[in-house]
């Protein structure tokens, strides 16, 4: 039956319209104006500010929260996206709890630090709310640049080249801009169609084309763009997963990649209408993993178990992020890995785990074992990136799978810059990804100035 | 338990905490809430002659709050009372009888002409109140009419209208002063001379709270205009203790009781004034921010600091800071003292070092051996004390004084004794003097 978290198998329906709408709202409701105010009276107005130093793209926070505090939002906001255009977008989704919250020095002197990604929310929902574009176009310089792949680091590279009056081209190999902010992120975290609101905004500055189900190795390559274009930025971000490595995965039902599932729910208009297992388990320590478990409790599984090789504080998701899916009903299993999954009649039924323990820094078997009932497994140990269409005659130097760049985001070959998650030594945050774009295109603007 | 009664020209009370003459008590019902919750007395809000005057219908109040919309300094452009005489002194008969031991003084303003104040002094007198308060101090509206602080700015009219009243009536005469004057002894003295037997002060201060920048008009605006107000409340506490000392320490009006008002918000605002030298303390905006109750704090705030310190009585501290006012030449200027900073309070907020850097004496690092770390230069700190004043933790930074060794900055020894500007070298006047 459906209608039911007790529903046997993975089946639509599970919540009423009510639930759904509850348990996919917004995580974190934006701050009132009033609360606006008090919040950003707590900021000391630091010299030398410890939260601008932690922020990825080096955002002027004291300054911000000044100009908000006295009525200025539109100025705040202005300050925000001049460092980083997606400024909105990392107001929801920063893991600020490790960046600049974390620096903040009340979190030192009193554990409660100043709500930086509320406020940082409050002036930027007020610019997009007021519709306006604060930058504007220098004259055109009559040079065109690609970006490949139209997610945060391509979206704030085009922005900042579009500034500079360069015609810039987004080749994107989805059907809409955006990303991971369109098909990675949490629902909750990016309500009412953010994301696209965001590439909206990104892109009324004007002076870029986009063009998508355009994707690289299968309609174009680097090489090519490298003659047509004066310069070329690849932010492709990662496209495909690791996998199990176990006998069933890629034939029994049930058995689903985290990514490629996350997608779906975002782009879903009737979450009643995407169907999830009662029993789900979800491997993997990332933020991924945590996004999938939470979200498929939201979505009414009965139980949601998240099972990681290694210990709690050794996950990649933040301590805040694993206490929002315990606090949400999920289970954290650690120190166990999948050694098999068990199916009948083609269905994925249970997964077995191995208990494992460190020895010497190795990961070993510690010997014991158990089974996990589930009728739905996802994977979320990891994604990569695609090498298609880098190579040629000039291929971009990879390092552990991954395009080698240099501080200025240059990669190997000239004419051509990478950002983003698709490059190496990397910290796979939206912020990063941004931060990537905007240097690259300050190195862009360099080059082509000359 | 401490002794909080107080006897002020013989009106005597339970204790210090009196309601200032305004919107709090121009009523029976305002006036017995207060009494209910505690207050050892009023000054009822001030009477005028008949036809009584008009308010506007709002708004009366502007404010300067903080961030989080905590009061910080109210204006008002509200006028004397505007009900009936008649209806106000039956009601002041009235609650004096059904309230013997609490303080009730009554706020006057009429137009100034002796057989004015004759007359309703004799009215008043009938009411049985113990005392009156002559307001000369509201700088709106009445001002325009020849009346509050219109009077109080001249010593001359304040003085020929306090000897009117202490020919016309046996009460207790207060005389309430406006602080918009350039130099508070000379009304002062004025009061003193006419015969008053105490000041009140100080009334609230001539003031626009801000421009309403969509209306371009003073804010708040009736109808589109404003007009300058009375400002009072924490903000203005600063000035009304100078005020109070300078009436304190005079020699010529030295030893006349002072009333204070200006900014009373806790116990401790109050035991400053009377540590000051007042006798009694008036009350408004905090009451007209929180309500009545606050009384509750402020009499077991005062009773607790006094049975720690050992004062039995409102008279045992009166005026013990007083005498430590004095004018910035005599201060010794071979006192030195040196911020410290306790590290293991520090939140490396920084902010020291910024004002420090940006607007004083560059005496605080930003980096000690690469780290950042906030550590007082000694050869460069003047002990300027803005350091300990930005810092935003509580007892982080201190002053302390130094006692033995050689100031870094100077090159002169620590602990030379007692020397002020009348005798420094670099002083003319010393020199000449020395001649």
């Amino acid at each position: 039956m459906t209608g039911s978290v007790r529903a046997e198998g993975i089946v639509e329906g599970r919540l009423s319209k009510v639930e759904y709408d509850a348990n996919f709202s917004d995580i974190h409701p934006p701050l009132s104006r009033h609360e606006a105010f008090v919040e950003s009276d707590r900021c000391y107005f630091c010299h030398d500010a410890p939260c601008q130093k932690a922020c990825p793209t080096s955002i002027d926070i004291p300054l911000f929260i000044r100009q908000i505090a006295n009525s200025n939002e539109i100025g705040a906001a202005e300050t925000i996206l001049n460092a980083n255009i997606l400024g909105g977008m990392c107001a929801r989704v920063c893991p600020t709890e490790t960046l600049c919250e974390e620096a903040c020095v009340r979190e030192h002197s009193e554990g409660k630090p100043v709500k930086i990604g509320l406020l940082q929310r409050h002036a930027t929902d007020a610019l997009l709310d007021a519709g306006k574009q604060p930058f504007r176009r220098a004259e055109p310089t009559g040079k065109k640049v690609a970006v490949i792949g139209g997610g945060p680091a391509g979206l704030a590279c085009a922005h900042k080249l579009a500034e500079f009056g360069h015609s810039v081209t987004i080749f994107e190999a989805k059907h809409v801009l955006g990303g991971l902010n369109e098909f990675g992120i949490a629902a909750y975290k990016s309500t009412e169609n953010f994301a696209q609101r965001e590439v909206d905004f990104v892109l009324s500055i004007g002076g870029i084309e986009t063009k998508t189900v355009q994707s690289l190795g299968v309609d174009f390559e680097i090489g090519q763009l490298r003659r047509e274009y004066d310069a070329v930025f690849v932010g492709t971000g990662l496209s495909a997963v690791n996998k199990l490595g176990l006998s069933g995965e890629d034939d029994l039902t049930g058995v689903i990649d985290a990514v490629d599932y996350i997608s779906k729910l975002r782009q879903s208009k009737d979450l009643s209408k995407l169907p999830v297992g009662r029993n789900v388990v979800v491997i993997g320590g990332g933020m991924t993993a945590i996004d999938i478990a939470v979200q498929s409790k939201k979505l009414g599984a009965e139980h949601v178990t998240v099972v990681y090789r290694r210990g709690q504080d050794q996950m990649k998701a933040s301590a805040y992020e694993q206490h929002l899916a315990q606090m949400s009903g999920v289970t954290l299993l650690t120190w166990a890995r999948p050694s098999e999954l068990i199916g009948d009649k083609g269905k994925l039924t249970a997964v077995r785990f191995a208990e494992t323990a460190e020895n010497a820094g190795q990961l070993v078997d510690a010997g014991g074992t158990f089974t996990l009932p589930a009728d739905m497994v996802f994977t979320a140990i990891g994604q990569l990136f695609v090498a298609d269409g880098v190579g040629g005659a000039q291929p971009l130097a990879l390092s552990g799978g991954r395009i080698v760049v240099d501080q200025e985001r240059k990669t190997s070959v000239s004419g051509v810059w990478a950002g983003g998650d698709c490059v190496a030594g990397g910290q796979d945050l939206t912020v990063s990804a941004v931060e990537d774009g905007k240097q690259a295109a300050f190195s862009i603007h360099r080059a082509l100035s000359v | 338990m401490a002794d909080l009664r107080t006897n002020f020209l013989g009106i005597k009370s339970p204790n210090p905490f009196w309601l200032a003459s305004a919107p709090p008590t121009d009523r029976e019902v305002n006036v017995v809430r207060a009494f209910k919750a505690g207050w050892g007395g009023v000054v009822w809000k001030t009477l005028g002659e008949d036809p009584h005057i008009v308010n506007v219908s709002g708004p009366r109040y502007g404010a300067i709050h903080g961030p989080d919309r905590r009061l910080i300094g109210l204006n008002n452009i509200e006028l004397i009372t505007d009900r009936p005489l008649e209806i106000n002194l039956q009601e002041i008969k009235k609650v004096k009888r059904e309230w013997p031991d609490r303080a009730m003084v009554v706020s006057l303003m009429v137009p100034c002409e002796e057989t004015n104040w004759a007359a309703i002094l004799k009215r008043v007198e009938e009411t049985e109140c113990d005392g009156v308060e002559l307001n000369f101090g509201c700088p709106h509206g009445m001002s325009e009419r020849g009346m509050g602080s219109a009077v109080g700015q001249v010593p001359e009219y304040i003085e020929m209208v306090a000897r009117w009243c202490k020919q016309h009536t046996r009460m207790p005469v207060i005389v309430k002063l406006t602080p918009n004057i350039t130099d508070i002894r000379f009304p002062a003295r004025a009061a003193k001379k006419g015969g008053a037997d105490a000041v009140s002060l100080i009334n609230t201060i001539s003031s626009i709270m801000s421009v309403d920048l969509d209306a371009m008009a003073p804010w708040p605006h009736v109808d589109g205009k404003g007009t300058h107000g009375g400002y009072c409340g924490p903000a203005v506490k600063p000035i009304a203790l100078n005020m109070v000392a300078e009436i304190a320490r005079d020699q010529e009006t030295q030893g006349l009781p002072i009333s204070a008002i200006g900014g009373i918000t806790t116990w401790k605002d109050a035991a400053e004034f009377i540590a000051m030298g007042a006798g009694t303390v008036q009350v408004c905006t905090a009451a007209m921010t929180y309500g009545f109750k606050i009384v509750e704090e402020m009499i077991t705030g005062l009773s607790q600091f006094m049975d720690e310190k050992g004062y039995n009585s409102i008279e045992d501290f009166r005026g013990m800071a007083m005498p430590k006012v004095t004018d910035w030449q005599y201060l010794n200027l071979n006192y030195v003292v040196k911020a410290k900073i306790d590290q293991d309070l520090c939140i490396s907020c920084g902010r020291c070092h910024q004002v420090c850097e940006d607007t004083s004496h560059q005496a605080i690092t930003n980096l000690v051996d690469g780290k950042r770390r906030f550590e007082v230069k000694d050869e460069e700190c003047v002990g300027c004390n803005l350091c300990a004043v930005v810092c935003p933790v509580t007892d982080c930074i201190t002053m302390v004084p130094q006692t033995s060794g050689t100031d870094p900055r100077t090159g002169f020894e620590y602990g030379r004794p007692y020397a002020n500007w009348t005798t420094h070298p670099n002083n003319p006047a010393a020199k000449i003097a020395a001649e």
